[in-house]
């Protein structure tokens, strides 16, 4: 059991379903259950071995560096991998309801989306995770133009030409280091990396393309319309889990690199950047007029909060340990949010929030989803943006920098203020001035669903910090 | 000699289209720029790639060329079918800006 090679299986599983269900439409649902079934499989082997035997590396097709691909799993990974399954599972569930007839590209597509992100997790060298970046984001644009809608095919275009530009400025980033260490592999390259003006310009343009791909603010333009305008399943997929990626990467790239590397104001720009993205995102989430608008530009906030412990990194494990259970208690309840929104959508044929009369009335389950994983976006107890809070809090007094503790609670206040905008317009009991249509159980229960993981996150936060502690 | 010209022209090709990028609207002008950016970044690394203390250039920065090469087939492809869904649709074939309405 424990000799298996699951890290193989957890990309090659959502792989194959993706080809076989672009292949055999008529079943592409059938094949998603079944490959999200076998890679959750996969996912759970492969955290049992990590937790184990410990970080795993395994050279696919027996070829070692640096002529062949190496696979490489540690607790992070194995993390991130769980994070997926979390988000993916009750989506694909969503997706089947929500989706009649014509969306079979999005069962190929989707899984497409999960074989990228897990392949990105599991990227042991610098070209690779170039490779797999840019699968992840071919394949979330698609996703981002499903619709078919002009204003999602605009949304969809955009985020093509930011994604492109933020791989091919870490690609010129890779080029650099190559030439000046030739070797490509990321463990080896922290090995070696030196504190020269070469390998900070290539750490400059490698950062900066995955602050691009991952919209802090002020690069978050793009991302909004984006978010906004794709079918619910596939909002909650680019929200929860692809901007993901691309932080993921900028984290291994500190984690392996910039202890060496960098300069105090590198990381200081990131936490300033952060504190920038939770203001004004949340002002913009509080300001907007559309539901889905709303939940995305709350999008741009939460990423603000993994930026707030950059700076304090350096100090120890609790920053790392924040930074991660951001990511987490963010993918559950993001994601969670825009299927509700998909929920309210399809009842109401629009989202306006000044004409949601009687949501609660309608759509019980789905304001029990908004408000429990709007509990985890403010962070109250035992929610997982809660122990998040919690641990970034003890870094920032720990290493006497109040200033992004003081960003941190300024934020909880502003998070309370959209989610209150959303409650307040859920619990009023106005009449129906509609008859809204009928919305399947099963898209109210995943959503639920997922809001209450990411409430319960916080109580497996032992376990789950354990797990990120292997090879570290 | 020759090393120091690809470079340069790289980096040209980099300025240059990320100008066009900024500054054209229409969504095949924006293609293009994204095409010679990243023919810009490619020139870059065969630049880089001849340096090898070996007699042959350095077969691993030709080796990602190339597989960079293939994955910016792949984007344009989307691109362009993209850009020709929104001339369709919207009858438009320039970004405008759009507000949340």
């Amino acid at each position: 059991m424990s000799e298996l090679p699951w890290i193989v299986w957890v990309v090659l599983t959502p792989l194959a379903g993706a080809l076989l269900a672009f292949l055999w439409p008529a079943q592409g649902v059938r094949v998603a259950l079944l490959a999200g079934l076998g890679t959750g499989v996969a996912v759970l082997g492969l955290s049992l071995q990590l937790a184990q035997l410990g970080a795993q590396r395994y050279a696919v097709g027996a070829w070692d560096p640096p002529l062949g691909i190496s696979l490489y799993a540690d607790g992070l990974t194995a993390v991130m991998l769980l994070m997926t399954l979390l988000v993916f599972a009750p989506t694909l569930v969503y997706a089947r309801a929500y989706f009649k007839q014509t969306a079979h590209l999005f069962w190929s597509l989707g899984l497409f989306l999960w074989a990228a992100l897990n392949a990105l997790f599991l990227s042991g060298d610098v070209f690779n995770l170039y490779v797999t970046l840019e699968l992840l984001g071919l394949s979330a644009v698609a996703l981002t133009a499903l619709g078919g809608q002009s204003q999602a095919l605009v949304a969809a275009y955009r985020y093509l030409l930011a994604s492109l530009l933020g791989s091919l400025s870490y690609l010129l980033g890779v080029g650099l280091l190559y030439a000046e260490y030739a070797t490509l592999d990321l463990q080896t390259l922290g090995q070696v990396i030196g504190l020269d003006p070469a390998s900070a310009v290539a750490l400059a343009l490698m950062a900066t393309g995955m602050l691009l791909k991952t919209a802090l603010f002020p690069l978050h333009f793009w991302l909004p319309p984006a978010h906004a305008s794709a079918a619910a399943p596939v909002s909650a997929l680019l929200s929860g889990l692809v901007v993901k990626g691309s932080l993921y990467l900028l984290l291994r790239l500190w984690l392996e690199f910039f202890p060496e590397t960098t300069v105090p104001a590198s990381s200081l720009i990131l936490g300033l950047l952060g504190a920038g993205a939770v203001v004004w995102g949340s002002w913009q989430a509080i300001r907007a007029r559309r539901l889905k608008f709303l939940v995305a530009y709350s999008t741009v906030a939460q990423l603000g909060y993994p930026f707030l412990a950059f700076p304090l990194l350096a100090a120890g494990w609790d920053a790392l340990a924040a930074l991660v259970y951001f990511m987490l208690s963010h993918a559950a309840a993001k994601a969670a949010m825009f299927l509700a929104a998909g929920s309210v959508l399809r009842a109401f044929g629009q989202d306006r929030l000044a004409e949601l009369h009687g949501l609660l009335r309608v759509l019980p389950l789905s304001v029990a989803a908004f408000i429990l994983a709007g509990i985890s976006l403010i962070g109250l107890p035992p929610s997982g943006g809660f122990v998040a809070k919690w641990l970034l809090l003890e870094a920032a007094f720990a290493t006497g920098q109040w200033g992004w503790a003081l960003v941190t609670l300024l934020g909880t206040l502003l998070a309370a203020g959209y989610v209150f905008r959303i409650l307040t317009r859920a619990l009023e009991d106005t009449t129906l001035s509609d008859r809204p249509s009928p919305v399947p159980r099963s898209m109210e229960l995943t959503a639920l669903l997922l809001a209450v993981a990411s409430l319960l996150l916080g109580l497996v936060a032992l376990p789950v910090l354990g797990l990120l502690e292997v090879g570290r | 000699m020759s090393t120091l010209v690809f470079l340069l022209v790289g980096v040209g090709l980099v300025v240059m289209s990320l100008h066009a990028l900024f500054v054209h609207t229409h969504l095949l002008r924006q293609v293009l720029a994204i095409n010679v950016l990243g023919t810009g970044v490619f020139m870059v690394f065969i630049a880089w790639g001849s340096q090898s203390p070996t007699p042959h250039a350095d077969p691993v920065a030709q080796a990602l060329v190339i597989t960079g090469i293939v994955v910016a087939v792949s984007a344009t492809a989307l691109a362009l079918a993209l850009a020709l869904r929104i001339k369709q649709t919207t009858g438009r074939a320039t970004l405008s800006e759009e507000t949340e309405e």
